[in-house]
């Protein structure tokens, strides 16, 4: 771990219970997600982390708790580091706070989590779909979601299939 | 052309008028900008100067559909773009035609998942397929000229 | 016009966004469709405005919506790698690059230095080919017609060095974890000189036509300004964060796959308008060729791919002779490797900003979870406060010089 981040990871392990994953030379620290924001908020305005590179998150299913992750990148243009931030959250229907109001840019990446995972964002100015269709039902990066895809078309079932194709009339 | 053969030196061509139209169709047939994805630039690359489709009568790409007569739907078709797709083609007067360049506009291609509409033929019907990811522009040339050479094979009994 | 918002199909779950003042009627709404010749791709535009000034601009992506992270996850690693190419198409051997970094990092396998520097030139010559896809479309938009016949004509030998290394012009998955596919063949040398003999002429003829062009300073200084402070808090990269002023680069400043060996300028500007971008991404062009001589001239001999034959197939002339490397061959083409639990996450510089990949493994020969994150979902989401005020003419020039491509912002 590079020294410069010492005092940031010593800072967050203090003061928000935070632990600390090191794997290949990379920094992810783990948090509450009661106490995501509060991170964030130390991380901008004590430690110079002013960009929000990366915002994501994974599904663990079928295991249920904690059923899904976010993981947050962030990083510090003056001292060139990054740090990421992982929370867990369990439930069907998980909600966590917005970190809109430090990094401008999670806008954009909470509406796709939203899209994707399904998970909510309290205080998000403008939460709706941005990749899929207005009206879709279902969210698709889930790993219970189908794939969905279209069984492939050989020679010797390529006539049933075709049967069944919807074609488009003129 | 029978009669010309004979006639041919006084400057006189005779034909059917079947032929006539589909000559003039096929020569001129102006295709509107409908590239999606990575198919897209390699139908600008056949526009350009290397592969220069306006020798085919294709120099002007029309962006409205009520002035053009091809669509050649270049590129990955997902699900939030397939009515889009469908209401252009509905826009465009008769008679015209489609060119399905690639295989994601053919089949879905490398992406068989919920997102992309395995073919556009389940929305617009298609009058030839081009393959390739993506095609060479070569290809989507000789897939053009198939399209002049289907035109010329058009029956003037069909047309309402 | 009261209740317009029920009677207006544009504003599907839209209202919030534009002001009370286009809901009485008194600024006009505006479609810029998803298809439309200057929007670079399918990106839907909804304008509000008061006369020809753009009052807001709302962008709505999804057209180009592909589900590759959801599909890319019942693939293995190996095959997973295809559906890379296709998200950023004019960039697609930096799209190999990022995801074959990331999958080095996560099972710690080594890239020798003979495919290392192949690597980088490769990552160079995509970069000025798509720069040059960049200056002819955009070109285009306003209205100079020309520079998009010139910029395709040597676009054309570049991808003809694509075909003669892979054999396919743009998706080349020509980068494979551990190094390369296979060697370069005798000719990619002189191909590539030719190149570097032919590029800066031309770059000077692009020069000429456009930079002290009259009509082409009017419509684009002061058009679609973006301060360094904004650049920052919205996470913009690339060019546009190097017009501001500030020179971040991911080659200089968390450098991979042996860029610390080369010599070469960040250029920056400082008014962060669309003539800014235009200055810095020519400029670019010149050193990134600079960067290809370079590494041209150092190139060292050696082994194209990694010996670790856990990851990579072993040669065929090999599995005559040796029963390790047929077992290997079969495992990796059959099951494939397996990666460890963890997580990491590896950034590039593209022509269009920093690439990253968030990458997941379990244990499994799948990726449990792969993320890109790209430069154009980012970028396009400040296109909003750079274009209030200006006219919808302007409009056209800003999405330019952002150089939007929709295959990557909507994956």
């Amino acid at each position: 771990m590079d020294e410069k981040l010492k005092p940031a990871v010593s800072a967050m392990i203090d003061g928000l219970e935070a632990t600390l994953i090191e794997f290949r030379d990379q920094i992810s620290m783990v948090v509450a997600p009661e106490k995501i924001v509060e991170a964030c908020r130390i991380l901008h305005d004590n430690f110079h982390f002013d960009m929000l590179l990366d915002e994501t998150a994974v599904d663990y299913w079928p295991q249920e708790t904690p059923r899904f992750n976010i993981i947050y990148q962030v990083y510090s243009m003056k001292e060139n580091l990054i740090i990421g931030l992982r929370t867990s959250l369990v439930g069907i229907h998980p909600h966590i706070q917005t970190i809109e109001g430090i990094y401008p840019n999670a806008n954009w990446h909470e509406r796709e989590i939203w899209d994707m995972f399904g998970i909510y964002f309290d205080g998000h100015s403008d939460l709706r779909r941005i990749l899929m269709p207005h009206g879709w039902e279902g969210f698709p990066l889930r790993k219970d979601y189908p794939l969905g895809y279209e069984e492939v078309q050989f020679t010797f079932n390529s006539d049933e299939i075709n049967l069944h194709k919807p074609y488009a009339k003129e | 052309m029978g009669v010309e053969q004979k006639l041919g030196h006084l400057g006189v061509v005779t034909m059917t008028l079947e032929q006539a139209i589909n000559w003039a169709r096929s020569n001129s047939m102006w295709p509107m900008l409908f590239g999606l994805a990575c198919c897209a630039i390699e139908m600008m690359s056949a526009q350009a100067s290397n592969y220069d489709m306006s020798r085919f009568g294709m120099e002007l790409m029309r962006a409205s559909p009520r002035q053009s007569d091809l669509m050649i739907v270049a590129g990955r078709v997902s699900q939030k773009m397939a009515p889009v797709l469908r209401n252009l083609y509905d826009q465009m007067p008769d008679p015209k035609w489609v060119i399905s360049m690639g295989d994601c506009a053919s089949c879905g291609g490398v992406f068989n998942n919920y997102a992309i509409v395995q073919g556009v033929d389940e929305v617009v019907p298609v009058d030839v397929y081009v393959a390739g990811c993506p095609p060479r522009p070569e290809a989507l040339i000789h897939g053009i000229l198939t399209l002049h050479h289907k035109v010329h094979g058009e029956k003037l009994a069909k047309w309402s | 016009m009261d209740g317009r918002e029920q009677q207006d199909p544009l504003l599907d779950g839209m209202t919030h966004l534009v002001s009370s003042r286009a809901l009485t009627g008194e600024t006009m709404l505006l479609n810029m469709g998803p298809q439309h010749p200057s929007t670079h791709g399918v990106l839907r535009l909804l304008l509000e405005l008061d006369g020809e000034i753009v009052v807001n601009c709302v962008p709505d992506i999804g057209f180009l919506h592909t589900g590759v992270e959801k599909n890319m996850e019942a693939k293995n690693y190996q095959k997973a790698e295809v559906m890379t190419d296709r998200l950023d198409y004019m960039n697609p051997i930096g799209n190999n690059l990022v995801y074959c970094l990331a999958l080095e990092k996560l099972v710690d396998l080594d890239v020798p230095p003979r495919a290392q520097f192949l690597r980088v030139i490769l990552t160079e010559l995509t970069r000025v080919q798509s720069h040059l896809v960049w200056i002819g479309t955009s070109a285009l938009d306003l209205a100079a017609m020309s520079v998009f016949l010139y910029s395709f004509r040597e676009r054309e030998m570049i991808l003809d060095i694509f075909e003669l290394v892979s054999g396919q012009r743009m998706m080349t998955t020509y980068i494979r974890p551990g190094g390369l596919w296979r060697d370069v063949p005798v000719e990619f040398e002189d191909a590539v000189r030719n190149v570097l003999k032919v590029m800066p002429g031309r770059i000077d003829e692009y020069e000429s036509l456009l930079t002290k062009n009259p009509l082409f300073l009017d419509r684009t200084r002061k058009i679609g300004i973006i301060s360094a402070e904004d650049c920052v808090r919205w996470g913009l990269t690339g060019p546009v964060i190097r017009a501001t002023g500030v020179a971040y680069d991911l080659r200089k400043a968390r450098p991979y796959s042996g860029y610390e060996q080369f010599d070469f300028d960040i250029p920056t500007h400082t008014d962060g308008d669309v003539y800014a971008r235009y200055l810095v991404r020519v400029e670019e062009m010149r050193q990134s060729l600079s960067i290809i001589q370079q590494a041209l001239d150092r190139l060292p001999t050696g082994p194209i791919r990694s010996n670790n034959r856990k990851f990579v197939p072993p040669p065929r002339s090999e599995l005559g002779t040796s029963m390790e490397a047929l077992i290997h061959h079969f495992k990796l083409w059959t099951e494939g490797f397996n990666a460890p639990k963890g997580s990491v996450y590896v950034a590039v510089e593209s022509p269009r900003g920093e690439l990253g990949v968030y990458l997941e493994g379990d244990g499994g020969p799948k990726p449990y979870r792969v993320h890109f994150r790209t430069p154009s979902f980012v970028n396009l989401q400040a296109m909003p406060l750079m274009s209030r005020g200006h006219f919808v003419a302007d409009l056209v020039g800003i999405i330019g010089s952002i150089d939007v491509v929709l295959g990557d912002a909507d994956r």
